[in-house]
């Protein structure tokens, strides 16, 4: 990577990072819970990471595919387990009939 | 730029954007579950433009190990009980950190061992951060995971020479960091720092109390944002970034918010303190608090005569299952024209907003949740509060005792109310283990026993007084 690349990406950072405080100074605390739980289901973002780690030399069973489908493994759990246990406790928050 | 590059770079975009409009969302309570959705949906972007990434053709590993994932993720996420919510949570952060644990050094030892190259500075420099974030992430999280659950014990555990033991293993870390950077290649730095990063994960979080570990599953959701982000900086990927950045955006405030909540600087809570067995702590022992029993029928007579009724929500009502059964008790008071409200206290639970989850669960209105600051003036205008499972929340030692350790924390002045019914199961100190002298106030009562069964009594008694 070279200097301008990662000027870019630490402009990326900056950017979001500020986006984020924005954004997330304006949750309520009842929804403190869910927030938690779906942002942490948005770190498993690492998926992404994962699958580029998988790819190269199919077939070919070298150390670093073995760390990547691990990571891949745990990524799933997190992003599809994350995912799954926010809407279920934002399912409870939807308008009640009376 | 070919054709394919440019389709993912858009889609990267385009997920990027449904996280922001996601997290956006989720700060409606009307809005929230699209908002999950919609992010839901950037991550399937982001997954589905990763995979027309020339380099990927080992479909089937990729499928069989998603296959897998899937499968574990959604059954655990169907089967766990709201009260273990939190618990969950930090468990599935685990798996996060261990999943850039597991990239990064996937990275390091394709890129130096397997085929010899040397990364550039900066992807170096990265590699080891993310791995290092992970690898703490990781364990750091298992060991909430425990503490909550109750597989570990809630206690704090402290030795002599806690922090110089881990300043020392901090230290060998970065060394061997910098030696890894320098020498990609050879194994031992990389699985020393490896080492070293998982036992301080271990190290950093048994010092901490039960009672702050809401902070710690916070900060540790902000640092597997931060490993994720670390993480697109080794691979130049901008939607890791940009997911990462919120991630760590978001537990960062969350942590600063409960840290207020308690008066503690998030050093403190680093350092260990409320969940440590203090000797010196409050000088009140238990023998010297004379307490006042009230029984169920008893408790429904109050309650008859009551106008305006607050009700504490603590973790004792979660572990009890009791949520259903309040607000039945709620609906009851209601329809006799009493004014109900729930007081919540930020660190209520085992995780911020925690109560609101339950309670939400047992569709009490989300209206009728009240925070500590809007409702603590109205304690003294407030004929009954009924404590259900709380006890630091409410101990006026934090206002009064200045040899308290949890004096100068912000509680629920529930004491002020003309009565106080504390539904407890027995007198042992709460979660941060400190006595709690509101017991002995002239006016509160105690109601011993499991607070479903106790409160399901005074319904009931309720009920026929009004029949």
């Amino acid at each position: 990577m070279d200097t301008q690349t990662f000027i870019t990406l630490l402009y990326v950072l900056i950017l979001a990072t500020f986006v984020g405080f924005e954004l997330i100074t304006k949750v309520p605390p009842t929804l403190h819970t869910p927030l938690m739980s779906g942002s942490n289901a948005i770190s498993g973002i690492t998926i992404v990471g994962a699958i580029l780690a998988t790819g190269p030399e199919p077939g070919d069973f070298s150390i670093s595919k073995i760390l990547g489908i691990a990571a891949l493994l745990f990524a799933t759990i997190n992003v599809v387990g994350g995912y799954a246990v926010t809407d279920r406790m934002l399912q409870m928050f939807k308008k009640k009939k009376k | 730029m070919t054709n394919r590059e440019l389709i993912i770079a858009l889609g990267y975009l385009l997920a990027s954007v449904l996280f922001i409009l996601g997290i956006k969302l989720l700060g409606k309570p009307s809005t929230a579950r699209r908002g999950n959705f919609y992010s839901a949906v950037g991550m399937l972007v982001a997954v589905g433009v990763t995979l027309m990434h020339q380099n990927i053709l080992s479909w089937t590993e990729i499928f069989a190990t998603v296959l897998v994932g899937t499968a574990i993720g959604w059954i655990a996420a169907k089967r766990v009980e709201m009260t273990q919510m939190p618990e969950m949570v930090a468990l599935f952060n685990g798996f996060g950190g261990a999943a850039s644990m597991f990239v990064a050094t996937s990275e390091q030892w394709h890129v130096a061992i397997e085929q010899g190259g040397k990364p550039e500075l900066i992807t170096a420099i990265t590699t080891v951060v993310s791995i290092i974030i992970g690898a703490i992430t990781l364990t750091g999280s298992l060991i909430a995971y425990g503490k909550l659950s109750g597989k570990v014990s809630g206690k704090a555990i402290v030795f002599s020479g806690q922090h110089l033991l881990n300043l020392v293993l901090a230290l060998a870390m970065v060394g061997a960091a910098v030696w890894s950077i320098q020498a990609p290649a050879h194994l031992l730095p990389l699985l020393l720092m490896l080492g070293i990063a998982l036992l301080l994960g271990v190290l950093t979080v048994i010092p901490i109390g039960g009672a702050d570990m809401p902070v710690v599953v916070s900060l540790l959701n902000s640092y597997s944002g931060i490993a994720a982000c670390a993480t697109g900086f080794v691979l130049n990927n901008q939607v890791l970034i940009i997911a990462g950045a919120l991630v760590g955006a978001s537990g960062l405030i969350l942590t600063q918010i409960m840290c207020k909540a308690m008066n503690r600087s998030l050093v403190s809570v680093l350092l260990g303190g409320f969940g440590q067995t203090s000797g010196s702590g409050s000088a009140v022992g238990s023998s010297e608090i004379v307490v006042k029993e009230v029984h169920p029928e008893e408790a429904a007579m109050l309650f008859d005569g009551a106008s305006s009724v607050i009700i504490v929500p603590g973790y004792g009502m979660a572990v009890a299952q009791a949520q259903h059964v309040v607000r039945e008790l709620m609906e009851l008071l209601e329809k006799r024209g009493i004014d109900v409200k729930f007081a919540i206290h930020p660190v209520a639970g085992r995780m911020p907003g925690h109560m609101n989850v339950l309670l939400a669960e047992a569709n009490v209105p989300y209206d009728k949740l009240v925070e500590m600051e809007q409702i603590n003036d109205e304690f003294a205008n407030t004929d009954v509060v009924l404590v259900i499972g709380a006890n630091d929340v409410v101990n006026p030692a934090a206002l009064k005792d200045p040899s308290s350790p949890i004096y100068g924390m912000p509680i629920l002045n529930a004491y002020q109310a003309k009565t106080v019914i504390i539904c407890k199961r027995s007198m042992n100190p709460g979660y941060a283990g400190i006595e709690n002298e509101l017991f002995g106030y002239p006016n509160a009562l105690m109601m011993f026993g499991d607070a479903k069964k106790t409160i399901t009594e005074v319904v009931n008694e309720l009920k026929e007084n009004a029949s």
